[in-house]
């Protein structure tokens, strides 16, 4: 609009700067591995359509973890929401219903486009309704989200593991939720759609959470609440609806999660699956630049963050390092990038 | 003077990139004196005592202790030196006991073991000497009340034998009577040969209990003198390097309609039935000493507060309302507490300034960063707000700049009734002035000001109207005219009925 002061190049403004720097880190990780790893088997396009994959889950869970954190929160249960997710869409699928013939038949032979389609409902439903939970304990009761999600945490999981009676859960038939994870671009048959169907949906995901982030009067709230609490009181921000919303976006992309979840493991309805993955869904968000005292973060950073994790996973594997050489490895890259965060606000203010 | 001085500062500057916070300070307080360090906010003094303190080294200038070279390497070297700070935000560890915060640092001990019963003794012993002898040492530190953990803060002192106690702003949360004792408890100290640094910019105060004063003006010692010798106007002349009645503004003012109307409005425990009608056009103030209910007042209106009696009145809006609510009516406030409560630290000056109504800012109510920031360029070059441009921090601006974008988020969303908690506070001369000129445009442009204040020339200067808080009740408001600064003080303390 007015030009006089804002002569600065979009691209030298501090925020992207900041994400550049994130963007390079991840560049010299994936660098690093593509030059160690034997015969350049790290920068094949399946590996790298694997870490696009692999890193799915974690980024899209983060997309909700990033407002909670934002938000100055912490969302424990993610690891669990997303079991519960994966549990309900394998037990929708795995329902029996009483056909025109008076016999129970299995929901996905009788309606078979109308199955995976509830089950997907119903999954996402239930981490959402999880998620507004959490928000309602930590509001409504005024308890820390680290006490509340704690707690939920192993409540969440004790429902998952309630619902699929303490078993992995087999769908009799196979339908496209199995598919989403599947690879395309190094798959024989390339589909018109190029990318993972999983992946397109961060992609949407991404999109809608950084405008609402952005762009939207609850975006700047969230930012408001997690920077001084005190203050968004003052100037008239619902405080308290304001945190339902973020921890029930957690659940929902938790939900979302996993979807992909249940079709990265085989579409299997395991209860017992994503144990720790809050842990890897905190560090992207923290190593993508959001601060634990809330008020900062961004999607983009969250992204990048799930990406530099799953490479040094995947690295590490390929690499032949030993599981306990490559978990003290991305301790050590959260506890870096945290101090690294620490020493540049410190110059900068 | 036969007496070498116990702390002698001798040309001090020191510098914070561009800003020179300090230009040259001269600084001499003999053995058992009370000095008095005068100034108004951002003269320097939070400088000075980071120096004295050992928390930042100067850039020039050498400083004495009894006659040896003085230079502390850190907070712990000077403490040992025998120089003991007294802050206005206390640092005191809650959590833990009374005599373990006076011993922090310094607990006896056998061995590895803590020896809890010297350390008892020692502590009561420091306990006696500030006054407290009827405490605890085991008594946790958040169960005190203010006035007494600043006590403790001193006893930590005294239980460290220092000779120079600085003290700043001290009396800023203490009760007349607790101030009262305090003074006794200094003279006490003084006795006791130990020197005092007084940090205050109340007069009255260094009147009472300062032997000596000297004045700090933009970083620089301007003068000092004898207590007792000097007339106030001189001191206030020297503080603020120009008249006083230049500072204060005053355009015609046209009281219109009543827009802001408090009937026997009681909160939890303060205020008790407050009525108060505040006109479009006039700044009404109330006075009275912190506590007195003056913040759950102006809390209660605006829905920050619960209110259990009593009839809010705003424009045509009846009833207690939310924070949010207060907004759409066109009411705002400014909180007195800038750092926890009133602005988002971390946040730009965009996102601080428009957060109230984001409204407007985009289509379809969505906020766009851009408007945002042009919403925010009128108000940065007319209050004017010195900064590197919206998209700054809260974190790095001025207490004064600070303050000033506080006070633009209401003139962003437009409120007719401005409620003001303290709006100088700690902040620059340089940024009262303009924010003094600000209310008066304000006022004479119509819109409606109820400003809380502790500094009465302020009060007399800015407002038109005057009511007085004392002990949670309102008093009548009168025309300011009617007021001196003696009436509005005996008010305050409840003497006047």
């Amino acid at each position: 609009m007015s030009d006089k002061t804002e002569n600065k190049s979009p691209l030298l403004n501090p925020k992207w700067m900041n994400l550049l720097g994130r963007f390079l880190a991840l560049v010299i990780v994936f660098a690093f591995f593509a030059m160690l790893v034997p015969e350049g088997k790290f920068h094949t396009l399946r590996n790298l359509e694997n870490i696009l994959r692999q890193s799915c889950v974690y980024a899209t869970a983060g997309l909700g973890m990033t407002m909670v954190i934002i938000g100055a929160g912490i969302d424990l249960s993610a690891g669990s929401l997303i079991a519960l997710s994966v549990v309900v869409v394998a037990t929708t699928l795995n329902l029996n219903i009483t056909g025109a013939d008076g016999q129970p038949h299995p929901f996905t032979e009788l309606h078979p486009a109308l199955a995976p389609v509830v089950a997907v409902m119903a999954g996402t439903f239930a981490a959402t309704l999880a998620g507004l939970c959490n928000g309602i304990m930590i509001v409504g009761l005024r308890l820390m989200p680290f006490i509340v999600t704690l707690g939920t945490m192993g409540m969440i999981r004790g429902l998952a593991k309630g619902i699929g009676h303490e078993r992995d859960i087999y769908p009799p038939n196979e339908t496209w939720i199995n598919n989403i994870m599947d690879p395309t671009i190094s798959s024989l048959h390339r589909p018109w759609y190029f990318l993972p169907i999983g992946v397109w949906i961060l992609i949407g995901g991404v999109i809608v959470s950084s405008f609402v982030l952005r762009y939207t009067r609850l975006g700047r709230h969230i930012f408001a609440v997690g920077s001084n609490e005190e203050t968004a009181r003052l100037c008239g921000v619902s405080v308290g609806r304001t945190k339902l919303f973020i921890y029930t976006a957690c659940g929902f992309f938790c939900g979302v999660a996993g979807l992909m979840q249940f079709s990265y493991i085989g579409g299997i309805g395991q209860p017992t699956t994503a144990v720790m993955y809050e842990l890897f869904v905190i560090a992207a968000v923290i190593i993508g630049g959001a601060s634990f005292t809330g008020g900062e973060g961004s999607i983009l950073g969250t992204i990048i963050g799930a990406l530099t994790i799953t490479i040094l996973y995947t690295g590490g594997q390929q690499m032949g390092w030993p599981k306990w050489v490559q978990e003290m490895v991305i301790g050590g890259i959260i506890i870096a990038a945290v101090a690294l965060d620490r020493w540049r606000h410190r110059k900068t203010v | 003077m036969s007496n070498s001085p116990r702390l002698e500062m001798r040309g001090v500057r020191r510098s914070f990139g561009a800003t020179k916070a300090l230009r040259g300070v001269e600084l001499s307080v003999a053995p058992g004196e009370v000095m008095a360090l005068v100034g108004e906010n951002g003269a320097g003094k939070s400088t000075l005592m980071k120096i004295l303190s050992g928390a930042i080294p100067p850039d020039e200038g050498r400083m004495f202790l009894d006659g040896a070279a003085y230079v502390p390497g850190n907070p712990l070297h000077a403490r040992k030196s025998g120089v003991a700070m007294i802050y206005q935000e206390l640092a005191l560890a809650p959590h833990l006991s009374v005599m373990e915060n006076i011993l922090l640092g310094i607990e006896p001990s056998r061995g590895p073991l803590m020896n809890w019963p010297e350390m008892k003794r020692r502590a009561a012993a420091a306990l006696a000497e500030v006054g407290l002898a009827d405490i605890a040492p085991e008594t946790q530190v958040r169960r005190l009340a203010i006035a007494q953990q600043q006590l403790v803060e001193i006893a930590r002192a005294v239980a460290l034998d220092c000779r120079v106690l600085v003290l700043d702003e001290p009396t800023s949360s203490l009760t007349a009577k607790d101030i009262e004792k305090l003074f006794a408890l200094i003279r006490r100290l003084k006795a006791k040969n130990i020197s005092i640094v007084y940090i205050s910019h109340f007069l009255e105060e260094v009147r009472a209990v300062c032997d000596r004063f000297t004045v700090l003006r933009d970083g620089e010692t301007v003068g000092s003198g004898v207590t007792s010798e000097t007339p106030n106007e001189r001191i206030i002349a020297l503080m603020v390097g120009r008249n006083v009645d230049e500072l204060y503004p005053r355009s015609a003012r046209i009281p219109s309609e009543v827009i802001l109307e408090v009937n026997n409005l009681s909160g939890i425990t303060k205020p008790k039935a407050a009525s108060l009608q505040l006109r479009r056009g006039e700044v009404l103030g109330i006075s009275g000493l912190v506590g007195a209910g003056r913040t759950e007042l102006m809390r209660a209106i605006f829905g920050l507060n619960r209110v259990t009696n009593g009839e809010i009145r705003i424009g045509t809006f009846d009833g207690v309302a939310s924070p949010a609510k207060r907004w759409a009516q066109r009411v705002g406030l400014v909180s007195e507490d800038r750092k926890t409560e009133g602005l988002a630290l971390g946040l730009s000056i965009a996102d601080n300034m428009t957060l109230s109504r984001l409204d407007g800012l985009g289509p379809m109510r969505l906020v766009l960063p851009s408007r945002q920031r042009a919403a925010c360029k009128p108000w940065i070059e007319k209050i004017p707000i010195k900064c590197q441009g919206p998209e700054q921090r809260i974190s790095g601006l001025s207490g004064g700049n600070q303050q000033k974008v506080a006070i633009a988020r209401l003139l962003h969303a437009d409120v007719d009734v401005l409620l003001l908690d303290e709006p100088t506070r700690g902040i620059d001369v340089g940024s009262k002035a303009q924010i003094y000129q600000l209310i008066d445009e304000l006022a004479a442009r119509g819109k409606a000001v109820l400003m809380i204040s502790s500094y009465i020339p302020e009060l007399l200067g800015t407002c038109d109207r005057i009511a007085v808080m004392s002990r949670g009740k309102l008093g009548e408001a009168r025309e300011r005219l009617k007021w001196d600064e003696k009436q509005l003080l005996a008010a305050a303390i409840g003497q006047e009925e």
